[in-house]
Formats: C-alpha cells, structure tokens, sequence
C-alpha cells in the first residue's frame, strides 16, 4: 500500500534537524545542566527513528549508511575505554579529568574525558534504540 | 594496585564487544573467548593471593569515597568465587567450542557468555547493593538469550517461564531496594550493615530482610525452585553447565551476603532459611529419585547441592561458613562436571531417558570412570572434593545442635549417589547398546575439559589444606562483618560523623 505522506515527509525534513540539534545540545549540556549521553542519545535516535517512519528502510540506509549494532558496540567499547583508560594513570578505574582551555571564538571552554564517556553512552543509545526499532519492524535482518 | 579487582568485570565486557566486530571469524572468537578468560582466571588468582596479604582490597569507582560512589570490594570469599567460577567457564568455553554448533557461534554465542560471566563477578565483587542489582541483570539478560539462542521449540517454551519468573523476581529486587533505601537511606552494604547495627534491627528491618530472602531464594533456587528444573534442562549442554555452576551460586553469594553482612541480628531469617534449606532438599531428592530423564536427575542434583550450602548459612558459625565455602567451590566445579557428562551422554546416544543406554562403558571407558569421579565427588567420598566441605558443615551442626538440619544434609548425600548410581549402572554398565568398533568416535575437545574438571574436584579434595588459609579468612570475615565494614567504610563516617 502506497500512502501520500507528502506532509510527513515535508516536516521531517526540517523536523529532523531540529531534533537533532536538541539531541547534540542537550549532549553537551549535559556536562554541567541536566542533559547527557543518556538521554542526548535518546533524542537522537528519536530523530532517526522519525526519518525511518518518514521514508522506508532502504533511502535512510542509503543516508545513513551505518550498522546500529556495531554503532552500539563502538559506544560501549568507547565508554569503558575511557575507563579503562584511567588504570593507566594509576587512579581509581572510570576517574575522570578535565580542564578549561581557552579557544578563540568560543572563549573559555571545558574539555573533559568525561565527554567521551557519554559519547560513547549516547552511541550504545541511539544503537540500541534504532536496532530495536529495526528488529521489530523488519521480518528477517542481515 | 586496587585497580585489579575490576578485570574480572571490565575485561569479559570489553572482550565480547569486540567480538561483534568478528561475527563471522569463528576461529578468532573461540581463541579470544578462550584466552579472556584465562587472563580472567590469572587476574582473579592473583586477587585470591592478595586478599589474606594486603587485608580486603577496594576500589572506588572514580574516585568517590564511600558511601557516596559505587565501589568493588574483594575479600577472601568473592575473590574465590571469582576464580572458580572463572576457571571453570574457561573450561566449559573449551568444551562449547566443539558442542556449541556453527549456527549459535555465529549469532554471538562467545559474546553472550562473556557477559554472562561479566555479571557474575560484577555480583561477587559489588560493595553496593543497588549495583549488585545491575550486575544481576547484566547476568540475566545474557542468560536470556544464551537459553533461547538456537530457537528450538523446547528451548522457546522453557525460556518463558525463566525470563518471567526472573523479571518478577528483579521486580522483586527494585521493590526492596525501595524499602531498604527509604529506611536507611544508603545502599552501600558495608554502610546498611552499619545502620541496622546503630538503629537495630526491628521488625520493619527484617520484614526488609525478608523480601530480599524471597528474590534471592527465587534467584538462588532455594525452595522457590519450581522454574528451574524445566529451564535447566532445555539449552545445550554448554549452557546448561554454565547455567547450573554459576547461576544459582549467584543467589547464594547474594544471601550469604544479605545475612552475614546486613542482617544480622535477628535469628529469624536464619530458621527460615534453614527450613527452606532443608525442603529445598528433600525436594530435590524426591525429584532426582523419580526421574528418568538423566536431564531431570541431574537438574534436581542443583537443588540438593543449593539446600546444602545454605545449611551451612542457617547454622551461622565461623566453621559452618567454612563448610559452606568449600562446598559452593565444590559445587560450582562438581555441577559443571556432571552437567558437561550428561550432555556428553546424551551427544553419544542421541537418548535422553537412562533405560535407553547402556554399556557405555564399554564403548568409552576413560569417560565411563569420569562419570564415575563425578559421582563420587557429588556423594561426597574422600578423598574427593564434596568431602571437606560436607564433614565441617557436619561438625558445625554438631557443635551447634542442629541434628535435624544434618541428618536431612547426609541423607541427601546418599540419596545423590544412589540416583547418580542409577545412571551410571543403567548407561554404563550392562549390555552394550553400540557394537564395539561402530561407536561415535569421542572428540578430544569434548573429553578433555571433562578430565580437566575431574583433575579440579580431585585437586580440590586433596588440596583442600593448601587453600585452607583462603577459606579460613573467608569464613573469618563473614563471621565478623567489621572486618568488612572497616576495610570499606572511612574512619570519619563509623564515629557518627
């Protein structure tokens, strides 16, 4: 069955960006404002799930063109990297370091190991999130 | 230094994410599964060493002093789980590489089982209850899919019972992790054990205690037991013995824990979980003599093996926790042993009832005298290594005048061996069913981790002097939870603050 989503398709596109961007917001807000990996990734995986529910499987994966479950599985060896990471140095397993740098348009920003930490959290997520989304939509996965 | 208790968690994790990436390289899983877990075992060995030198280790994650962090805290009694169960999964992943079948490899068998094994030392390592939870989901979850993983029918139709009854038991879990942080208002154990201490240990607290009696009882198989003889016996004999030597032992960890730790004080807890001990037991028994399944008998063994260790918490001295550890190491290596036999007899005969076999023996006669180690060990005869562990339990309940208690624990032994003698004269001895020569020829991948598991419980039973200092430490500081509580907790927070 064929459905006229003109409408649908029209709005996910711009939707979609703006998703997006609320998803890499809130990402970085996370560091000292509620937000973070968690629920950054979630949002972003909102927005990919969108696009799947806009468009069929085939034209995002031509987009999009990544393996959710290896996105996860980069994500999961992202955040316990950084942890382990941390034995290097000799402190306790998962320590996190940061500092403040200053850059020139941005002024006075914080760097942290902590980001990629919840970088990789938000890989697993929005991985997760579409493989699941995925599996149930689809009869038989490659 | 302290760093090193985190391996036995971090690196199976790390490992099995990795082998994702190599989903169709077989060969490459089996070796890198296989190696983790030998550095595992090292890593965990040399843990097992450090504990009686350098006094219980800690490590708080990132730094955060406890209660505030979360943190992993090794005495002698984790760390010894640790290894066993460590060693004994590298031992059943050998065998797994020539059972298991290409088709569950490929779909990410290596993976699961490493996490599964991630969440079994993340459980004996915790120092905080609420991450105990999590690691027995991490636990859970693998086990799901490693019990459906493969997809027959049987399989399908015994996991719904075990992942329903284990979501209501996690449920379970939350709702008395609720309880207690509303009263407490802490979820790091050595912090609780502090606070049911100062605020002592009324009937809310053990009403408290008892709902974590009912998850771990359901986790552990103790009396709650009625999803786990079906579950047990649907997945293939790699999982099977993974499942029966880790699993449960899990839950009894958890208890062991829960009494000796938090809730101490009142006696209570201690007669219930002697009672359901010793029904757990007499079920078991009643299960392992009516079945003619060699599945069922060796499933319904699980049960009298889980009664038995937790005789050894109801009765509650420093001698009995002795016992108690012994016999859990026993178990963990015995259960594993049987399970990998059963599976192998069933691999051989393509049958599953005992009065379809016989003379095996004659075909096999290195795996018919293993079967017979096996039997032995579990029945408890010297100078193997359910022994030990039996004799103390026995002299503990002696000591203290828990007769019943004992009788019903020797008792079963003899039941054990006369149903595991039931197998063994009915599938091993007799008229042979396979003529001499035509015999499926027996893999040496499939053997020898049997005889690996038999020169473990042999080891273990002669040994039993050369770990004796480990266990006694173990036992030392279950008997007297402030040890635990001050190698954990800052000076500043046990005054008052």
């Amino acid at each position: 069955m064929k459905i006229n989503d003109v409408i649908l398709r029209t709005v996910t596109k711009a939707v979609v960006f703006i998703i997006l961007t609320l998803g890499v917001y809130l990402f970085f807000a996370g560091h000292h404002a509620p937000g973070g990996g968690f629920i950054g990734g979630l949002v972003l995986a909102s927005g990919i799930v969108l696009l799947y529910l806009a468009y069929d499987i085939e034209t995002v994966h031509r987009g999009v063109p990544f393996n959710f479950k290896k996105v996860a599985a980069v994500g999961v060896l992202l955040a316990t990297g950084t942890g382990i990471g941390s034995i290097f140095f000799d402190v306790p397993f998962l320590t996190q370091t940061g500092k403040y740098i200053t850059l020139p348009i941005l002024g006075k920003t914080s760097f942290s190991t902590v980001t990629l930490f919840e970088a990789g959290v938000a890989l697993t997520v929005v991985g997760t999130v579409v493989t699941i989304i995925l599996s149930i939509s689809e009869e038989e996965e490659g | 230094m302290n760093n090193m208790i985190v391996f036995p968690l971090i690196l199976p994790i790390m490992t099995a994410i990795l082998l994702v990436f190599f989903r169709h390289n077989i060969i490459l899983q089996r070796i890198v599964s296989i190696i983790t877990m030998a550095v595992v075992t090292i890593i965990s060995a040399v843990i097992v060493w450090a504990v009686p030198v350098h006094g219980i280790l800690r490590l708080d994650f990132s730094g955060w002093q406890p209660p505030y962090g979360i943190l992993f805290v090794a005495d002698s009694f984790a760390a010894l789980l640790v290894f066993t169960a460590s060693l004994v999964t590298t031992i059943i992943l050998l065998y797994a590489t020539c059972t298991i079948g290409e088709k569950r490899e490929r779909n990410f068998f290596y993976t699961f089982v490493l996490l599964m094994i991630a969440g079994v030392n993340g459980s004996f390592l915790t120092g905080d209850i609420f991450n105990l939870f999590v690691c027995f989901e991490v636990m859970l979850l693998a086990s799901y899919v490693l019990i459906t993983l493969g997809g027959e029918r049987v399989q399908l139709r015994e996991s719904i019972k075990y992942v329903l009854i284990n979501v209501v038991a996690s449920w379970l879990f939350l709702v008395a992790l609720a309880y207690l942080y509303s009263t407490l208002g802490t979820l790091n154990m050595a912090h609780i054990a502090l606070r049911v201490t100062e605020a002592g240990q009324g009937p809310l607290l053990t009403t408290v205690s008892l709902v974590f009696l009912a998850v771990f009882a359901l986790k552990a198989g103790l009396l709650l037991f009625q999803w786990l003889p079906g579950s047990y016996s649907a997945p293939p004999p790699a999982v099977a013995a993974l499942f029966a030597a880790l699993l449960t032992k899990v839950g009894i960890y958890a208890l062991f824990r829960t009494y000796t730790l938090m809730f101490t004080h009142d006696a209570l807890p201690y007669r219930l979980i002697g009672i359901m001990a010793m029904l757990t037991i007499i079920a078991g028994c009643l299960g392992a003599l009516s079945g003619r399944d060699v599945r069922t008998i060796a499933v319904y063994n699980v049960l009298i093996g889980v009664g038995f260790i937790l005789l050894g918490l109801a009765i509650g001295t420093e001698v009995a926790f002795q016992g108690a550890i012994y016999y859990v190491l026993h178990d963990i290596i015995a259960k594993a042993f049987l399970f990998l036999c059963i599976g192998t007899m069933i691999y051989l005969t393509g049958e599953t009832v005992i009065d379809q076999m016989s003379g095996l023996i004659r075909n096999y006669p290195v795996f018919g005298w293993l079967f017979f180690i096996v039997m032995c060990a579990l029945a408890g005869i010297p100078p193997l290594s359910g022994f030990i562990g039996k004799v103390l339990i026995a002299q503990a309940a002696v000591a203290e005048g828990d007769f019943l208690l004992i009788a019903v624990g020797l008792a079963s032994s003899i039941i054990v061996l006369y149903s595991l003698l039931r197998i063994f004269l009915s599938a091993f001895f007799g008229e042979t069913i396979i003529p001499l020569g035509e015999e499926m020829p027996l893999p040496k991948t499939v053997i020898w981790p049997i005889i690996m598991l038999a020169l473990l419980t042999i080891a273990l039973g002669v040994g039993a002097q050369a770990i004796a200092n480990y266990v006694v430490h173990a036992a030392e500081v279950l008997a007297n939870p402030t040890q635990y509580i001050d190698a954990v907790l800052p000076e500043a927070l046990k005054k008052g603050m």
